[in-house]
């Protein structure tokens, strides 16, 4: 089974987010660049998957963004993805979500797999619009939040979480899947694997090897950005003078009780 | 480039060091830190406090690839001496007991058997050694011969095709929990190393108790009475002190690095400390006396780190000589002792507990400038290569 996991290049989440007011997007400058952990999730799902179907099954990560982030993308295959492919064009530029998901499915169609994953939303964007796009531009069918997924011939049977319980999907391949957050931690890269991660195969295509030009970047882009705020300031919080433990621990189960939260 | 366009230099990184490692470097550096943030660092206090180390961690380190890991073979990763050298600073920037526990797995016993033992040696221990699966010590300080180690009284004669191995070892890191001891014995030919199974009749180990510093690794004392081991035991290439000691410059090298871990946590847990904490109405680090405490830490952290990169560099290169680690470890420990010191006094009375990993460092320092060669053992070195005067007996 050919797995393809797509994955965004995105700043340190754990970095303080600034915007430039200009290019109104994320100031990346100083700020690490690491893989988008909703998509180190679905990684970790793709790598469980290929160890338990086995056979000559492969895990491919496809990310598009600039070619100077190879870096982080390598983390990907040190992990132990086998191959990963970059689009990168600078025409890519500004790409709403429609013109992201074009240009990404026009490649994704290029490398071509049985079972596509994609994270279920990124920490920059946060949109969580792009799985569905992607799977509207291949035509194939999307299941999100997948929690456990098990492979028949032909097709997969998926659990798929809820905020109640879950559901039982099947669905033929190929297909798109998001995954919830439940297949464990995304594993550590090991040493080993980093050593070997540089002799992995790192294809890079640009906008002409997929016969895409017009409809790209912020040219082919449906939306617009007009302007943004940050979240407005946090109120003070409201503090609990208590002369002791018990009365404190009361005032603070009132308070929660008021807002129907125990 | 117009200086106006270089950006400010960032307070974690003033020289751009990180810059100057190749990309699996950074790699290796990012994962161990992952690991420290993930799983040292949320229970060190706490390890630390008890005196204990689990278990499982040895493992997972094995699991990430980390014991060995600038070996080649068997199972190691075959990363550059500068990947191992910034492994041991990340792990060290969570505690140095875990950074022991690395070191001695790998530089002192998987390396001894890596560089002195014989092909079925190598092939019988160092994979499990990588994975952590079995736990090795390096056994050559004994109780009346530390820093002279030429004079020990262990002891091991041949019986039969045998030997027999007689003494005490002591301060014997991984001691209790190692599967395979290398045991340095006084022989009819001079030093030897012998690889001891801790489970062969004769052998004990027990732990060290009262230990003040480095708490969260494990410390024993070895008793070999009448310890027999098989003939071919012996590590075959090692002859006399040479053995041991090219083994302690391996381990060496990953202390200069490890040494500007602990520094490095110490002064950005200083930094952020003063930063915050308010007196006489404004945060302490707007003190002249505090930011010229800071300033010399930066000094120090960045020089010794620049140190490590630079010797690291030297080793790859196959250039690196034993007075050039024993430059690295006598500078870089002395500096991290003096940046643990004037962190504590940043933290005021937080330094003092183990709510901050400040106290931790500066006692677990304490260890690191003793074990390896003390810092006179190395001055003595350095005194020796460049006035070519022995000043040691
Ligand atoms: C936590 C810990 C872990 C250790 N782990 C190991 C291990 O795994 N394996 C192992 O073999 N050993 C280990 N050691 C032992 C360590 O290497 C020795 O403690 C060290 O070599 C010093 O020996 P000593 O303690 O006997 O001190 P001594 O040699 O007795 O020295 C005492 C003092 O005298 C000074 N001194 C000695 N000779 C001279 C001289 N000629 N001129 C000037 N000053 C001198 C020393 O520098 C020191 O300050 C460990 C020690 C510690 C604390």
């Amino acid at each position: 089974m050919k797995i393809v996991v797509t994955v965004k290049l995105v700043p340190d989440p754990n970095a303080e987010k600034k915007i430039d007011p200009t290019t109104k997007r994320l100031v990346r400058a100083g700020v690490e660049t690491v893989l988008n952990p909703y998509d180190e999730y679905a990684l970790e799902a793709a790598l469980q998957l290929k160890e338990r179907v086995g056979g000559d099954s492969t895990v491919t990560v496809f990310t598009m963004g600039p070619e100077a982030l190879k870096e982080t993308l390598r983390k990907a295959l040190a992990m132990g993805a086998d191959a990963a492919v970059m689009l990168s064009d600078a025409a890519l530029e500004g790409s709403d979500v429609w013109a992201t998901a074009h240009a990404m499915a026009a490649g994704l169609k290029k490398v071509g797999f049985d079972l596509l994953l994609v994270g279920g939303l990124t920490d920059d964007g946060s949109t969580g619009v792009v799985p569905g796009a992607l799977a509207e531009h291949l035509g194939l069918a999307l299941v999100t939040n997948a929690r456990k997924i098990e492979v028949g011939s032909g097709s997969l049977a998926i659990e798929r979480e809820t905020d109640t319980g879950y559901q039982q999907v099947n669905v033929g391949l190929p297909a798109v899947l998001t995954t919830a957050l439940t297949f464990g931690e995304p594993r550590y890269a090991s040493l080993k694997g980093i050593m070997g991660a540089k002799k992995k195969p790192i294809e890079v295509l640009a906008l002409a090897d997929l016969g895409l030009g017009e409809a790209a970047g912020g040219a082919g882009s449906k939306t617009e950005l007009l302007s943004f705020a940050p979240p407005p300031a946090r109120g003070k919080g409201q503090v609990v003078e208590a002369a002791d433990g018990a009365s404190g621990a009361h005032a603070i189960f009132e308070f929660l009780r008021a807002k129907k939260l125990v | 480039m117009n200086a106006a366009m270089v950006g400010a230099p960032d307070a974690r990184d003033f020289l751009g060091i990180e810059a100057l490692l190749g990309e699996e470097e950074r790699m290796i550096r990012g994962v161990v830190r992952d690991w420290v943030r993930g799983r040292v660092l949320p229970e060190i206090a706490q390890w630390f406090e008890r005196g204990i180390l689990p278990r499982e961690l040895a493992a997972e380190i094995g699991g990430l690839g980390l014991f060995g890991m600038h070996l080649h073979g068997y199972g190691c990763a075959g990363t550059s001496a500068t990947a191992y050298g910034v492994a041991c600073m990340e792990l060290e920037a969570g505690d140095a007991g875990i950074r022991s526990l690395v070191s001695v797995q790998g530089s002192l016993a998987m390396y001894a058997i890596y560089r002195w033992g014989s092909e079925e040696q190598k092939q019988a221990w160092l994979p499990a050694m990588a994975r952590g699966e079995a736990i090795g010590c390096f056994g050559l300080t004994e109780p009346d011969f530390g820093s002279n180690p030429a004079g020990m009284r262990t002891t091991a004669r041949r019986v039969g095709s045998d030997w027999a191995i007689d003494g005490t070892k002591m301060w014997i890191t991984n001691g209790s929990i190692a599967a395979i001891a290398v045991v340095w014995a006084q022989t009819d030919a001079g030093i030897r190393g012998f690889l001891v199974p801790t489970t062969t009749k004769g052998f004990r180990a027990h732990d060290i108790e009262r230990k003040l510093s480095l708490r969260a690794s494990v410390t024993s004392e070895l008793i070999l009475d009448d310890c027999r081991v098989p003939a071919d035991a012996v590590l075959p290439e090692a002859r006399g002190l040479g053995g041991p000691l090219a083994c302690l410059n391996e381990a060496r090298f990953g202390i200069v690095w490890g040494a500007m871990g602990s520094a490095r946590s110490c002064y950005e847990t200083a930094l952020e400390y003063a930063t915050t904490r308010v007196q006489f109405d404004r945060p302490i680090a707007g003190f002249q006396l505090t930011q010229e405490k800071l300033v010399n830490m930066l000094l120090e952290l960045n020089k010794g780190t620049l140190l490590a990169w630079h010797l690291g560099r030297m080793k790859d290169a196959g250039k690196l000589h034993g007075a050039h680690v024993s430059f690295g470890k006598l500078n870089n420990v002395r500096a991290a002792l003096a940046i643990a010191r004037e962190a504590r006094t940043i933290l005021g009375a937080n330094g003092v507990t183990l709510e901050y990993p400040v106290i931790r460092h500066a006692n677990n320092l304490e260890s690191v400038l003793t074990y390896e060669g003390t810092s006179e053992m190395h001055t003595l070195i350095l005194g020796k290569a460049i006035t070519g005067l022995d000043a040691f007996g």
